[in-house]
């Protein structure tokens, strides 16, 4: 019963947002800022992430493929290839649930509890549209550039790892990830993208939109927010790539 | 005017109050008083469509505002300012940018109109030198006066107070209870203020309203208020140790 009653709060914030998209002039402000907060701002840790997860996933490739008979560059195929499908948007989508997630809940959140969107509405904005909107919008458009900057970290990673540790070199690494590159990989990884951006920030959102009960109910909608951002991510993930792939 | 009828509320299961009718005249002071959870807040929430009520209508210039589309709603937003509990300034911006943000979106007015219009109101509220504060750096008193500045700053027909003066000292609820009677008289702005300090309601309303037992349970001027036969209401004015 609680489960509909959220599903159909969501979808009706949701419908909401989408309504108001024409409403430019309301949100163009605060579009800019998210696409700052979400994109920019988030640059540097998923960039980390995906150094190490390409590094640790190229030492543990080249330990995996023992096999004399299988060339050295089958391991930048494996990293490259893994980064692009499934690993980059993964991790930057699971990492940026808590990054993204929590602030968006946390700012909403505040705002509600505080009374900040009665003021809002009250002086006759829609606060969907000034609030929600350019949230959303920020992550659809800023997720595909997170996947790029996270799945070239991946590979530069997996070269820096090969070659410091001996495994590979990097013309090895490039060769095989050159041999195995399809257009296809990439373009799913973006699908992928936008489908978890649009999961952290509507969900998050939501919470945050409909928190209410002081500075803990402001806690616990953030604590939400972050856990069924994951949950839903590695939903929509597994989905996808059943579909997809 | 404000016409207030048969007015149910429940969150859930939970009833907060049932069948409130209610007129305000153009003009008036009308105060809503009432215990700490009877619902006052969330009776002021209907005057402007904040929350949509389960039974009954608000109705403004004979329209009920609840069967309102979206564009006609905002018209009639726009004509109520409203000071919440906390004063709800946005705390992204300073406070000249909390006064300016209404005129910043709702009107064409150039930055020189703009920065006139914000500097007037916040000297009406005696806070001119404070603009460039952050809302973080503001005491309570502050807050509220700068909710109050913008409040008043798209020149609203009805003005809604939400616990104007609690958690104030009495220099600065007295200085708050001024304001309100200075926007009600010489602005000549319809007035609704919640409160639960009967000092303050006393100084400026003209009538009161008193929430209890989930209903609207006393309705009168403070004349009346004064000399009134409703022993809830004398407990309540009586806790709030004031001497009538
Ligand atoms: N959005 C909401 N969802 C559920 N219940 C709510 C909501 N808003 C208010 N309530 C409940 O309605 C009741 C009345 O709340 P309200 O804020 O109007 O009280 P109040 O009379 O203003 O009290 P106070 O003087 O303490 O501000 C409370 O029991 C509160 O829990
Ligand atoms: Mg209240």
């Amino acid at each position: 019963m609680l489960l509909f009653l959220e599903i159909g709060r969501y979808c009706r914030l949701l419908y909401d947002a989408l309504r108001s998209c024409t409403e430019f002039h309301t949100y163009r402000q605060n579009l800019m800022s998210e696409m700052v907060k979400t994109g920019i701002d988030s640059l540097g840790i998923v960039i980390l992430s995906g150094l190490f997860t390409g590094g640790v996933l190229t030492i543990q490739t080249s330990y995996q493929l023992t096999s004399p008979l299988v060339d050295r560059s089958a391991i930048g195929a494996i990293v490259s290839q893994s980064m692009l499908i499934a690993l980059a948007g993964l991790v930057s989508g699971l990492v940026l649930a808590g990054r993204v997630g929590a602030r968006i809940a946390t700012e909403l959140g505040t705002m509600r509890v505080s009374e900040q969107i009665d003021a809002l509405e009250s002086m006759g904005f829609n606060s969907v549209s000034f609030l929600v909107m350019p949230r959303m919008l920020g992550g659809i458009l800023m997720f595909p550039i997170i996947y790029f900057a996270t799945s070239t970290a991946g590979i530069i990673g997996g070269v820096l790892a090969g070659s410091a540790t001996g495994l590979l070199t990097m013309a090895q690494f490039m060769e095989g990830a050159r041999a195995f590159f399809f257009p296809w990989d990439v373009a799913f990884g973006i699908i992928k993208s936008v489908a978890f951006g649009f999961v952290i920030t509507t969900v998050s959102s939501y919470k945050g939109y409909y928190a209410s009960g002081g500075a803990e109910g402001v806690g616990k909608a953030t604590t939400q927010a972050t856990v069924l951002s994951c949950i839903y991510i590695l939903l929509a993930d597994f989905v996808l790539t059943a579909i997809l792939l | 005017m404000i016409e207030i009828r048969n007015l149910t509320k429940r969150f859930g299961d939970h009833l907060i109050w049932e069948d409130v009718s209610l007129t305000i005249a153009d003009g008036e002071s009308l105060a809503i008083i009432g215990k700490s959870g009877s619902g006052k807040s969330v009776l002021l929430k209907h005057l402007n469509a904040l929350l949509n009520p389960d039974a009954g209508s608000v109705l403004i210039g004979g329209q009920n505002i609840f069967e309102l589309n979206y564009v006609d709603m905002r018209l009639v937003r726009q004509k109520f300012g409203v000071l919440f509990q906390g004063g709800a300034l946005f705390d992204s911006i300073n406070t000249y940018e909390n006064v300016a943000f209404p005129l910043r979106y709702f009107t064409r007015m150039t930055e020189q109109e703009i920065e006139h219009r914000v500097l007037e109101c916040l000297e009406l509220v005696n806070l001119k030198d404070m603009g460039h504060k952050a809302t973080s750096e503001l005491s309570g008193g502050m807050r509220k006066r700068v909710g109050l500045a913008r409040a008043i700053v798209m020149q609203p027909a009805y003005l809604l107070y939400d616990e104007p003066t609690s958690g104030l000292d009495p220099v600065t609820s007295e200085e708050i209870n001024e304001l309100i009677i200075r926007m009600n008289r010489e602005l000549s702005i319809t007035t609704v203020v919640i409160s639960h300090d009967m000092h303050s309601v006393l100084r400026v309303a003209e009538r009161a309203a008193f929430i209890d037992e989930k209903k609207l349970s006393w309705y009168g001027t403070i004349e009346e208020l004064r000399v009134a036969d409703h022993p809830r209401m004398r407990e309540f004015i009586k806790a709030s140790e004031y001497v009538i």
